[in-house]
């Protein structure tokens, strides 16, 4: 491969930009291009769930993501792990089937049904062939209604969530990341690991899952999105029957979460390693940010365009240092991370890392090209249609939508914004948004080689 | 003028060969505005000698570093700039550039591709620069991936002629060594017309695009490689075993066998077989040994059919904490071993056959995944063997699984390959 394309994150961040209304029962065109439009229908049951829907019938495939508002966010520090503890035994057992027969039941019409957490939420996702909807949807509502939580099954989920945080710290882009988040956010939230640690995970009891559950799986504190061969009345009459007997119960507000300030820090951790994993950021910004339009654009230039970004010419194309070199705001709900990531020879490290302050100094200090400008423009609109290819594509930016209250006039408006940035307010929300002199440095290498330079961590 | 082929999947396919030798495959998928646009090229490390490994994909780095028109930093930039992403891989077999894009301007990535094949820079300067970038890669992919050194290891102790067992990336020592001739004159020799095929997918008419292809490829004359038969491997005639010792946290099991490729008449039964191994959680190998026994982490099964040359069925596992790898190890052997005495349930096979044609469904929902399928049934003898593959799934029984795991999950024709974690103590600063 030429280049891991290492934009999920960033790109998945691109869909998550604010949007402002609220709209009921009704259906809205959203015009792609020109020639294409998406049209969404939007209903809400009367137990309160919410539905978005796309139809597209150029395959016989269903595609359905339920978003939960349950994640860190909603557990106790010393139960951290638990929105994703939960997530993981929706699968492993409910009121009618055991855990093998859930899978043995998904696997057999070739289906898959997986659950997520992500720093604001939880996704629970379905893929089946449309002769299958009916199937699918029955074990859908039934593991998001009727688990169980068997003990066993707690157990042994404990023990395989242990072996793999265990485990990835054979990844040193792995470490560098933990080491990261907690050094920028401490013992919020954000700065704790979604899978919990060793210890908080035995502290997790049967009961708290099943309070847990039962606080916050709530059809009033959760939405689906559905794409694909589906018309309205076969949608109509399957949620219906799966999915109007979802009990309503109120569900808290989320508190809020403090903000941190910027601060100095380097850590560098000693592993057996031919290269440094190094990565360099701070705070970023919240998704409905004004400013994540601009800030966009100047990181497209700075160093989230690929092969167009300042640090990818410099860092890989002129001096050869790097593989891959990135940079991304990754905003989320309350909070967010700008980063810089990049791996090099461990003799290099010092240098790369220069390079970096150099180049965020000079974003900040100096206009970008019109050329610079108008290329990231382009892309960033010119890319729009990308977005919507598939249904799982369709369905995680209905999801986004709907989550951030974009509106469903988000496409039309998409295109306006990015066109209405202009040099100066890149030079702005470099100047306000990055900061060369108070980051966080993360550098997993060989110790004893990597050169970090001089006033460097070594 | 366009032939035209029904698939079984409900695409039509239009397939035209010009003059010079290029093969065009299109399909016309007109329910979102984009295209894919890919061109293959049938090099790959299959094509290498020792001693000059990664040749292939380090040619795949340069084919962005510029021609007389476009020079270096310029593909990609043109590419983003018109809102499509682009890239390119090298495998054992083929190597193959990409962009996807609105679909009215899939043009530039024909006039982009047919100036690369024809008039690539290749200076010595970004030829230095981009080996150091090519060791970066190598050493993120390779060097301190332990469970991925292990892979490396244990191709190579069970290969020893054919060129399938060195690395795709190449060997270190030979990535230092390759020079710009080398590069000059494997890109004479294999970037050629009648080397190479077009494959696009998308909202595009196949006549206009094709016309457009025929004008800016029509022009290059380049003859076409003479390839040998490269001899199998001998028959192997007992278990192999390789060591790894490095730092890591889990002991890892990777064990393989020799299989023939696609479409041998085995085939289809060897990929039923590693789906009913490994494929979800109501497999056999993650139900005995993830879920009842607890032994593993997790495990997996593949059969590596999809190749021009044989390569290998392969199962892996990571030992759960606490666990001992050699118990592991004779456990996957053991469920084996139960496969060969009692064929699978007629559901399990069923279960298999729904897996595997479902994927290919959902598959088709991604232009990309549509052209890489064509693409990769083309590398191997032609896209219409799409067609093939499905028909041989549907008529695989258990008979022929327990057949198939009888006569290549011997012991005998086994390497097996054991990362043995070692850490030091360190401190954090």
């Amino acid at each position: 491969m030429r280049f891991k394309q290492s934009g999920d994150k960033s790109l998945r961040s691109g869909l998550r930009i604010f949007l402002t209304l609220f709209l009921l029962f009704a259906v809205y065109c959203l015009p792609v291009t020109n020639a294409e439009s998406l049209e969404v229908k939007r209903r809400i049951l009367p137990n309160g769930l919410t539905i978005l829907q796309t139809e597209r019938h150029n395959l016989p495939i269903v595609t359905v993501t339920v978003l939960v508002k349950a994640s860190p966010l909603d557990e106790a520090p010393e139960k951290a792990g638990l929105a994703n503890l939960t997530a993981e035994l929706l699968t492993e057992g409910t009121v009618r089937r055991k855990a093998a027969d859930i899978s043995e039941e998904i696997e057999f019409i070739g289906a898959s049904l997986t659950a997520s957490v992500d720093n604001d939420y939880t996704l629970v996702s379905l893929s089946v062939l449309k002769k299958d909807a009916e199937k699918g949807f029955e074990l859908l509502s039934d593991v998001l209604l009727n688990p169980v939580f068997p003990e066993e099954e707690i157990l042994r989920n404990k023990e395989l969530i242990k072996g793999a945080v265990r485990q990835n710290e054979e990844s040193p882009s792995y470490v560098a990341a933990r080491e990261f988040k907690k050094a920028v956010f401490g013992e919020l939230p954000y700065g704790r690991l979604i899978t919990g640690s060793l210890e908080t995970l035995d502290n997790i009891k049967k009961e708290d899952i099943v309070s847990f559950h039962a606080a916050y799986y709530r059809p009033g504190n959760s939405f689906m999105s559905v794409v694909g061969d589906l018309t309205d009345e076969e949608l109509k009459s399957l949620v219906q029957k799966f999915f109007s007997s979802w009990k309503y119960i109120k569900t808290n507000e989320r508190r809020p979460v403090p903000q941190v300030e910027k601060k100095q820090k380097t850590l560098v951790i000693d592993k057996e390693l031919t290269q440094a994993n190094i990565i360099l950021g701070h705070t970023g910004m919240r998704r409905e940010d004004p400013d994540y339009y601009a800030a966009s654009v100047m990181n497209y230039i700075l160093g989230g365009g690929g092969f167009s970004s300042r640090l990818m010419e410099i860092i890989r194309d002129d001096k050869g240092l790097a593989y891959d070199v990135h940079s991304y705001f990754a905003p989320d709900k309350y909070g967010g991370l700008f980063e810089v990531g990049v791996q090099t020879k461990n003799e290099s490290a010092g240098a790369v890392v220069s390079e970096i302050l150099k180049q965020m100094k000079r974003i900040r200090q100096e206009p970008v090209s019109e050329k610079e400008l108008d290329d990231a423009k382009a892309y960033l609109t010119g890319s729009f249609p990308r977005k919507l290819e598939t249904n799982r594509k369709i369905a995680d930016f209905l999801t986004a939508v709907e989550f951030y209250g974009l509106g469903l006039d988000y496409i039309e408006k998409y295109t306006g914004y990015i066109n209405s940035v202009t040099r100066k307010d890149v030079l702005r929300v470099a100047k306000k948004y990055l900061d060369p002199e108070n980051y966080i440095l993360i550098v997993v290498a060989d110790k004893a080689k990597a050169n970090m330079g001089k006033g460097g961590a070594k | 003028m366009l032939l035209l082929f029904p698939l079984s999947t409900g695409a039509e396919i239009k397939e035209y060969v010009l003059d010079n030798g290029l093969k065009v495959i299109i399909s016309e998928d007109h329910k979102v505005p984009l295209a894919t646009f890919q061109i293959w090229y049938r090099v790959g490390s299959l094509d290498e000698q020792a001693g000059k490994t990664g040749l292939s994909h380090l040619l795949e780095h340069m084919m962005f570093k510029g021609t007389p028109k476009y020079g270096s930093k310029a593909f990609s930039r043109i590419v983003q700039r018109n809102g499509g992403i682009d890239n390119a891989h090298t495998t054992m077999d083929h190597t193959m550039y990409f962009q996807t894009m609105s679909s009215d301007r899939i043009g530039i990535s024909i006039d982009l591709e047919a100036d690369r094949m024809a008039n690539l820079l290749l200076s010595p300067e970004e030829t230095a620069s981009e080996k150091e970038v090519v060791k970066e890669e190598r050493r993120l992919r390779y060097e301190d991936d332990p469970q991925t050194s292990l892979y490396e290891n244990f191709v190579a102790t069970a290969m020893m002629t054919h060129p399938y067992r060195n690395p795709v990336i190449g060997w270190m020592p030979d990535i230092v060594a390759i020079q710009r001739t080398d590069l000059y004159n494997h890109y004479n020799k294999y970037y050629a017309p009648g080397n190479a095929f077009i494959v696009v997918v998308g909202d595009v008419k196949a006549e206009d695009i094709l016309s457009r292809i025929k004008l800016s490829f029509g022009g290059i004359k380049k003859a076409s490689p003479v390839k040998n038969k490269i001899a199998p491997e001998a028959e192997q005639k007992g278990e192999k075993r390789v060591y790894l010792k490095k730092e890591a946290e889990l002991p890892y099991m990777l064990a393989g066998y020799h299989t023939p490729s696609f479409p041998d008449e085995d085939s289809f039964a060897l990929d039923i077989l590693s789906t009913i191994l490994s494929e979800g959680k109501s497999s056999v190998l993650y139900k005995d040994l993830v879920y009842e026994k607890k032994l593993a982490l997790d495990i997996g099964a593949e059969y590596e059919g999809l190749h021009i040359d044989p390569f290998f069925f392969l199962v892996w596992g990571t030992a759960a904490p606490g666990k001992d790898i050699a118990v592991l190890e004779k456990s996957v052997y053991a469920e084996i071993e139960n496969l060969k005495k009692t064929p699978p349930l007629e559901r399990a096979v069923q279960k298999a056959k729904n897996q595997i044609e479902a994927s290919f469904i959902f598959g088709q929902d991604s232009l990309y995944m549509q052209a890489m399928k064509l693409g990769m049934f083309e590398t191997l003898g032609g896209w219409r063997l799409m067609d093939k593959y499905l028909e041989g799934i549907r008529k695989v029984t258990p008979e022929d699984v327990q057949r198939v795991a009888k006569k290549y999950l011997t012991e005998d024709n086994r390497t097996v390959g054991i990362l043995i974690p070692t850490k030091k103590m360190r401190k954090e600063q």
